[in-house]
């Protein structure tokens, strides 16, 4: 049987079809897209959480579209240790609905970055790394609004728990603030949960699946969250 | 009725880059003694209810749950009393 990834569809988002394309014809498993005023999740296996720029942004990123219907069912599945991923503005969701901690802020040069970035794995015993023999992967960011924060306390408790996930990095892994595209407290791209089936990151992973686009480091987490599934 | 401003600002510890660029700016047309620029959010809207009570605590409610994020963000509001024909709502 094929997992089945659940795309959630937000008025805004536009990395929604990205990600269906990236699951169901670049890499074969099933997609289907979740309207966000429904409740039915249709038996997916992970959820996503897509990019783009849900009720315009209006407000605070991703602070209307957590009060929407489905974010109540998606809200259930993740307490129950479904698996759930935001990807960039829906890393932003999740922080705002509070199942990830921290709060994103405009990046420090006010620009809207586009370019490819390093991601260091933190931590490479999660259902989203296991299966990844690499140090680092190379996916592209694309956003205004990454600059991840959370006070001294909770990124310590973040570090205590391993819930760090990718921090930017060069090539080699190093973590520098040079690497760093938009200011985020100690190059943070990625954070989990404690229990660690929820996460979030701001660079696109489903960008970087297709060989035709040349790189292909971001099939590597979607294919650790399946074999994880079985 | 009441009218309701709520005013949301930045938590003092968190950048604001901004409030920062919007300074530059400040330098740029000389107005040299200007620091600390900060920019919050001016939100208003009208609660339809004539008890004072009630109306204080759904704009309490609707500041902490949607119009700002505790993690960075103070809110502040007032209410006036408001009589509707007083100003055309468009």
């Amino acid at each position: 049987m094929k997992p089945k990834f659940g795309v959630v569809v937000f008025p805004g988002s536009n990395c929604d079809y990205d990600a269906y394309y990236a699951m169901k014809k670049v890499l074969g498993y099933d997609a289907e897209f979740l309207w966000h005023k429904d409740n039915d999740l249709k038996n997916s296996d992970v959820i996503i959480l897509p990019g783009g720029f849900s009720y315009g942004d209006y407000l605070r990123t991703g602070a209307i579209a957590r009060f929407s219907p489905i974010m109540d069912s998606v809200y259930s599945f993740a307490e129950k240790g479904g698996i759930v991923m935001g990807i960039c503005n829906g890393f932003q969701i999740l922080l705002e609905i509070g199942l990830l901690p921290g709060v994103m802020l405009q990046n420090v040069s006010l620009k809207f970055v586009c370019k490819d970035v390093y991601l260091r794995i933190e931590n490479n015993n999660t259902i989203f790394t296991k299966s990844i023999n690499q140090k680092t992967i190379k996916i592209p960011v694309k956003h205004g609004e990454g600059n991840y924060f959370a006070d001294d306390e909770t990124i310590k408790s973040l570090e205590e728990n391993s819930q760090i996930l990718f921090r930017y990095s060069s090539n080699e892994g190093e973590v520098a603030e040079v690497y760093n595209p938009n200011g985020a407290s100690r190059n943070i791209a990625g954070v989990m949960n404690k229990r660690q089936n929820v996460m979030g990151l701001m660079p696109h992973p489903e960008n970087a699946c297709d060989p035709v686009l040349r790189k292909t480091d971001g099939a590597l987490i979607f294919n650790s969250v399946v074999k994880s599934l079985f | 009725m009441y009218k309701a401003t709520v005013i949301v600002k930045r938590r003092p510890t968190i950048l604001d880059p901004q409030g920062k660029a919007v300074e530059q700016g400040a330098k740029l047309l000389g107005f040299n003694n200007v620091q600390n620029t900060r920019i919050g959010k001016y939100i208003e809207f009208f609660v339809d209810t004539n008890n004072k009570d009630a109306a204080e605590k759904e704009v309490r409610e609707y500041s902490e749950k949607l119009l700002s994020n505790p993690i960075m963000e103070d809110f502040e509001f007032s209410l006036t009393e408001w009589t509707p024909s007083e100003e055309k709502v468009k």
